[in-house]
């Protein structure tokens, strides 16, 4: 039989890769820290070499036991999780996760923290030259022990410093990743552009807090947590917004992404790639499905490459 | 383990606040073991946001027809309705689309058949003992002892009469069998059946007695612990209980929905459990 010949601009699909900081993305999404574990635990329901990149939960220097339960509840749209970055540790992760991950066909950014900056110096450090690792993402949302637990990402000198010490400590492409919780996010990000960021990533949670009215006790063991999923997503698109036109590195875009229209707004507003978090617990397909829809988008829409969509907002 | 998006076969009310739901879910028999759990996505739109874990009560199957309909595979739970997933889920009718990741965890190992078993349900935590209940019998002796607050509370009873399994009922209350608590009834069936293994799963406080009382028989306990959850798979780590030996210094933290939701007595924490679950494990 013969084939049916399509018209040209139907039968090519659209280029969907992009580059962040040297890295090069088959597409432009990828998990939030913390969402997706170190990735072999969504392996059965999702195929992670058709993801962007993968992005493991925060490491630190020794392992983290985290806090008490109940670490999570659900609220309008969203959910807090105060689940205090329980992590392995920067060692067993290179021994005991980095094989599985080293085996996809996706770069792997390794997201970490530490409590004071000469620990996260030297998890940097302890990084540096792990085969497999493509990149770094510094989650500065955490409180500095040796300043009053003062969190980094809320002062943008201790913010400026903390990077600048990293980023002697690393040759891979650094991302650092902000937190909401300020007053003024742009100085933030230009602290940390200044300090040799190769890329930024917002937002990390909001601080939030419930309470069960009939215990009328907190509902987090920890009081307070971190507000994430839906509700937050026009905070987001609104602080991806003014960062990307503050600073000149690549911007990723994270808030409460679980369809790819979510994921259009922060990429039109100048995110060049974005991070699925929360919706991943609700479908575990969820980035796929992300992606799909971003190149039947620009397929619709007659979009070639989507880098001809970031940044296109209109005024 | 997989997502299946999926129908639902029936959604009936059983007694005041527990529904008995059947979903087709073909392979199931092939997948799940006893005490194994689902995550159900309530609906497709918001809210709720996260997914609700329910234990499996029964893998099912309905006859092929005579028409040449192929057989079909349904997973059955049974829910009480307790806020605002189990709300909606309440209203959900035969021919409603959902989704159902699963089986998920780890569930009972089924031990030596020469053992006396004894299940130990409390409400809604009887759930998962019906498919551990259904393997037992082929080789062992099982006896249910079954607690709940009020006579409500006393479900499913009679379908584990009916696989030979000889039940005790106490409610709290005296509204049906004996008046108490369920771990009196255990406590005076373990000074007659020394050689026994329990199997418990109910709310905190329950679980927390039966493990003392098994502690001072040296009874081989395994407990099916609930957790609020999110993932369900392992990721968000929101679901830990502390395993044995913990210590801030030397955490060993166990996600109740990968390294369980069943464990042996012997994995877990207890000097601690009651304080950090108290508050999820929610007495219902
Ligand atoms: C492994 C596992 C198996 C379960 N099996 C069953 C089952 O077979 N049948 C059944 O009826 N329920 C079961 N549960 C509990 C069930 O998941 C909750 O009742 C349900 O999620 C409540 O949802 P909701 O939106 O109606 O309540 P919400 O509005 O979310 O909460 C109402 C109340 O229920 C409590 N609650 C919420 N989620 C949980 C949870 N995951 N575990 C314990 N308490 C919770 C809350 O603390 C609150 O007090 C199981 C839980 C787990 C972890
Ligand atoms: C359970 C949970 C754990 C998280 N852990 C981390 C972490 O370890 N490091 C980090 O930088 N961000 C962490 N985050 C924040 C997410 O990466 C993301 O920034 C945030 O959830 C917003 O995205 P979302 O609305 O898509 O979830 C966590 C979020 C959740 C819900
Ligand atoms: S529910 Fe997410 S780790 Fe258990």
């Amino acid at each position: 039989m013969a084939e049916i010949q399509l018209p040209e601009s139907t039968t090519r699909r659209p280029r969907m890769a992009v580059e962040i900081a040297g890295l090069k993305l088959k597409n432009p999404v990828m998990p939030a820290s913390g969402t997706f574990g170190y990735g072999e635990e969504y392996a059965p329901y999702l195929d992670l070499n058709q993801l962007g990149a993968i992005v493991t939960k925060g490491l630190s220097l020794n392992p983290k036991a985290g806090n008490n339960t109940p670490r999570i509840c659900e609220t309008v749209s969203g959910m807090l999780n105060a689940i205090g970055l329980q992590n392995v540790g920067v060692d067993a992760f290179v021994r005991h996760k980095m094989p599985f991950l080293e085996q996809i066909n996706a770069p792997v950014i390794v997201n970490f923290f530490g409590n004071t900056q000469e620990e996260y110096a030297e998890v940097a450090a302890r990084l540096d030259d792990v085969p497999g690792v493509a990149g770094l993402e510094m989650n500065i949302s955490c409180p500095n022990v040796k300043h009053g637990g003062i969190v980094f990402g809320t002062d943008c000198d201790a913010a400026h410093e903390v990077v600048s010490l990293v980023r002697k400590r690393t040759s891979k492409p650094l991302i650092v990743k902000l937190t909401p919780n300020v007053t003024d996010i742009r100085v933030t990000a230009r602290a940390v552009e200044d300090a040799g960021a190769d890329a930024i990533s917002l937002i990390n949670t909001l601080t939030g807090m419930a309470v069960d009215v009939k215990t009328r006790k907190p509902r987090l063991a920890n009081t307070i947590g971190g507000l994430s999923g839906p509700a937050i997503r026009p905070v987001a698109v609104r602080l991806v917004h003014q960062v990307v036109q503050e600073v000149s590195v690549p911007v990723i875009g994270i808030g409460g992404i679980a369809r790819a229209m979510d994921a259009l707004e922060f990429l039109i507003v100048g995110a060049t790639a974005v991070q699925v978090g929360t919706a991943n617990f609700v479908d575990p397909n969820a980035m796929a499905t992300v992606i799909d829809g971003l190149e039947e988008f620009c397929q619709d829409e007659g979009i070639e490459d989507i880098n001809d969509l970031i940044g296109t907002l209109e005024g | 383990m997989k997502n299946y998006k999926t129908i639902i076969l029936s959604n009936q009310e059983i007694a005041p606040h527990y529904y008995r739901m059947r979903i087709l879910a073909p392979d199931y028999h092939k997948m799940a073991s006893p005490g194994q759990f689902i995550m159900f996505r309530v609906q497709r739109a918001l809210p709720p946001l996260l997914r609700r874990p329910f234990g499996i009560f029964r893998i099912g199957c309905l006859p092929a027809d005579c028409d040449g309909m192929p057989a079909k595979e349904y997973i059955e739970i049974i829910y009480k309705v307790v806020g605002s997933g189990t709300e909606i889920m309440q209203e959900l009718h035969e021919g409603d689309r959902i989704e159902l990741l699963g089986p998920l965890g780890r569930g009972f190992e089924l031990g030596d058949p020469a053992e006396e078993k004894i299940l130990v349900g409390g409400g809604i935590g009887l759930v998962p003992l019906f498919m551990l209940a259904e393997e037992l019998v082929k080789s062992s002796r099982v006896r249910l002892l079954m607690g709940g607050r009020t006579r409500e509370d006393i479900i499913a009873v009679t379908e584990f009469e009916r696989l030979g399994v000889e039940t005790y009922v106490s409610t709290e209350d005296g509204s049906l069998g004996e008046a108490g608590l369920v771990t009196q009834v255990l406590e005076r069936k373990l000074m007659k059946y020394p050689q026994a293994a329990v199997f418990a799963c109910g709310p905190m406080p329950m679980i927390d007695a039966v493990q003392k009382i098994c502690a001072e028989h040296k009874t081989p306990l395994q407990v099916s612990l609930e957790a609020l959850m999110a993932c369900g798979v392992g990721a968000c780590l929101g679901c830990v209980v502390k395993g044995a030996g913990h210590s801030d210094a030397e955490p060993r933290y166990l996600c109740t929905c990968k390294h369980g939701p069943v464990f042996r007595a012997e994995q877990l924490d207890w000097t601690r459990l009651d304080e950090t679950e108290s508050e999820c494990g929610g007495c219902k």
